[in-house]
């Protein structure tokens, strides 16, 4: 534990009804990393990204993100993280630039500095000549670097991102990662991704931890947990060595098809 | 791993969260403010909605005005129904608000929208008062009709601004009853069958185009429970010349400050809801 902590997560557990989404997972993510959460369907990703981000309240246990307690301390935490869900949520029928002016104005970013912070991320994700379109005529990768510019302005110490890059061709996507990459090291948040895309855990994060049924089923750097099943293996072996199966089954009826709407969107 | 333990942030993020104040009015015209840019983007909706009210003048109010059985309190019955008709629209375009509610829930908009520092009732005031915006195009349309069919209306300014003030408050009445029903449901299919089922009652249970002196008694009691009615009360007492109020404008405006306020209440706990 060299570096500073961003998010620690106590024994968390969330039940619903009969099912037990989280069984008492706990972690800390180091300030200034990316970290990945990764899992099949169903593994209780989401369910803990809501419960960081304060949109779902624990069965028992609880965390601490930037420095606050998520259930005693709602609001602070709301104020001090950036999340971009994993549906496409921009609004298609206002422009990107007021997309961002909702943001600053919701986040309290004083009106003296609004426009300019605008400006700012709008050239930061190269979006500045599409600024005055309506963000439905923008393509999957554009609405990504569009939310990813919503839920910076307010400078967060911590970013949320679910399924940052699902259902983006690869050039998309990659421009996707390289944004990250450079939001990262220019602001210095820590970001918690979760996905189930194995390269996107490879070329993004610094350290990963696996999710399966509910639980913490591995933890560390891509390199180390590659290395530990042999000099051959990547992320792909990784993740079925976790989770048991390659074919893997599970997940919610309703996650599948958020996961398809949102493909669908992406054109 | 205690939860004592100091954690510290990078200075200049830190110090920034800390700069940022975030003010309680500016969130909510924030939320008005973007859903009235999209009306005025793509107005057809309200345009088409004011078709009905067309049709509830110039047919059903033109037939029953012949009837003279219908004790008006010295109105022309379509003097005494355009307020009532006004107000129908009003509660016809609020009540369906949840739908876009629900739409917003299933595009990941409602999640950003709670994950952001916005207390939950400034996102409901805001979305309150955008449908106030609706309702005020409208009020237009229904005194434009009214004005060509030359019914007596009461056009001094305080009387025309109590009106608007109405439609606002009725909207948002309405419309955040409807979000209360869009996070119960939290479906469209189901939203839709029980947005039809409540209208026609909501509307016939009411003094908009007959008093409540006329109905038997299990009715008059549903309709002093009907917002609605007071709604009716308070524009046809404004609008139209000579029009007598039957509750009082205090009461009408205070039952619906009231209303409005409770109603506020309960979405503000059921919002956050809409996510889980």
């Amino acid at each position: 534990m060299n570096s500073p902590t961003a998010i620690e997560i106590f024994d968390l557990t969330r039940c619903f009804g009969e099912l037990t989404a989280l069984d008492h997972i706990s972690l800390r993510v180091g300030s200034g990393q990316i970290f990945g959460l990764l899992g099949p369907n169903g593994s209780g990703k989401s369910t803990t990204i809501k419960i960081l981000t304060t949109l779902l309240k624990p069965s028992a246990g609880t965390a601490r993100v930037a420095d606050f307690d998520i259930m005693e301390h709602p609001a602070q935490v709301r104020a001090r993280i950036g999340y971009v869900p994993q549906a496409l949520s921009a609004d298609g029928a206002l422009t990107g630039r007021e997309n961002l002016l909702l943001s600053a104005r919701l986040y309290g970013v004083p009106k003296d500095q609004r426009n300019e912070r605008i400006q700012t991320i709008l050239q930061f994700m190269q979006l500045a000549d599409a600024a005055e379109k309506l963000a439905k005529y923008y393509s999957g990768g554009m609405i990504r670097r569009l939310e990813l510019a919503q839920a910076m302005l307010h400078r967060p110490a911590v970013l949320f991102l679910d399924e940052p890059t699902i259902g983006l061709d690869p050039v998309a996507r990659f421009l996707v990662w390289e944004h990250l990459k450079d939001l990262r090291s220019t602001f210095k948040m820590t970001v918690l991704i979760t996905t189930h895309d194995m390269e996107e855990a490879d070329v993004l994060c610094d350290e990963l931890a696996f999710l399966h049924q509910g639980k913490i089923v591995g933890q560390g750097k891509p390199a180390e947990l590659k290395q530990s099943l042999g000099p051959a293996a990547d992320l792909n072996d990784v993740f079925t060595h976790f989770s048991g199966s390659s074919f893997v089954e599970g997940g919610k009826f309703s996650d599948v098809r958020q996961t398809r709407y949102t493909a669908g969107r992406h054109g | 791993m205690t939860s004592d333990k100091p954690v510290t942030l990078p200075d200049d993020m830190a110090e920034n969260t800390a700069r940022l104040a975030p003010s309680y009015g500016e969130q909510v015209l924030a939320i008005a403010d973007v859903e009235i840019r999209k009306l005025l983007r793509d107005p057809t909706e309200v345009f088409s909605r004011s078709v009905q009210p067309m049709l509830w003048l110039l047919v059903f109010g033109q037939v029953f005005s012949k009837l003279r059985d219908i004790p008006t309190g010295g109105l022309s019955y379509l003097a005494y129904m355009a307020p009532g008709i006004l107000a129908q629209s009003v509660l016809f375009s609020a009540i369906f608000f949840g739908i876009s509610v629900i739409w917003e829930k299933d595009m990941g908009i409602v999640h950003k929208l709670l994950v952001s520092p916005a207390p939950r009732s400034a996102l409901v005031l805001g979305k309150a008062f955008s449908s106030g915006a609706r309702g005020l195009v409208q009020a237009v349309i229904v005194y434009l009709i009214a004005f060509l069919l030359h019914i007596e209306l009461n056009l001094s300014i305080p009387h025309v601004l109590g009106v608007l003030l109405a439609v606002i408050l009725g909207s948002a009445i309405f419309s955040t009853f409807s979000l209360i029903i869009a996070c119960l449901v939290k479906s469209r299919e189901r939203f839709m069958g029980i947005g039809q089922v409540l209208t026609m009652p909501l509307f016939f249970a009411s003094n908009a185009i007959y008093p409540i002196a006329l109905m038997p008694d299990w009715l008059k009691l549903v309709a002093w429970v009907n917002p609605l009615t007071y709604l009716v009360d308070a524009m046809r007492t404004l609008m139209i010349q000579g029009a007598q109020s039957v509750e009082g404008l205090a009461v009408d405006f205070s039952v619906m400050t009231l209303i409005f306020v409770a109603f506020v209440a309960i979405a503000t706990k059921l919002y956050p809801d809409l996510v889980r």
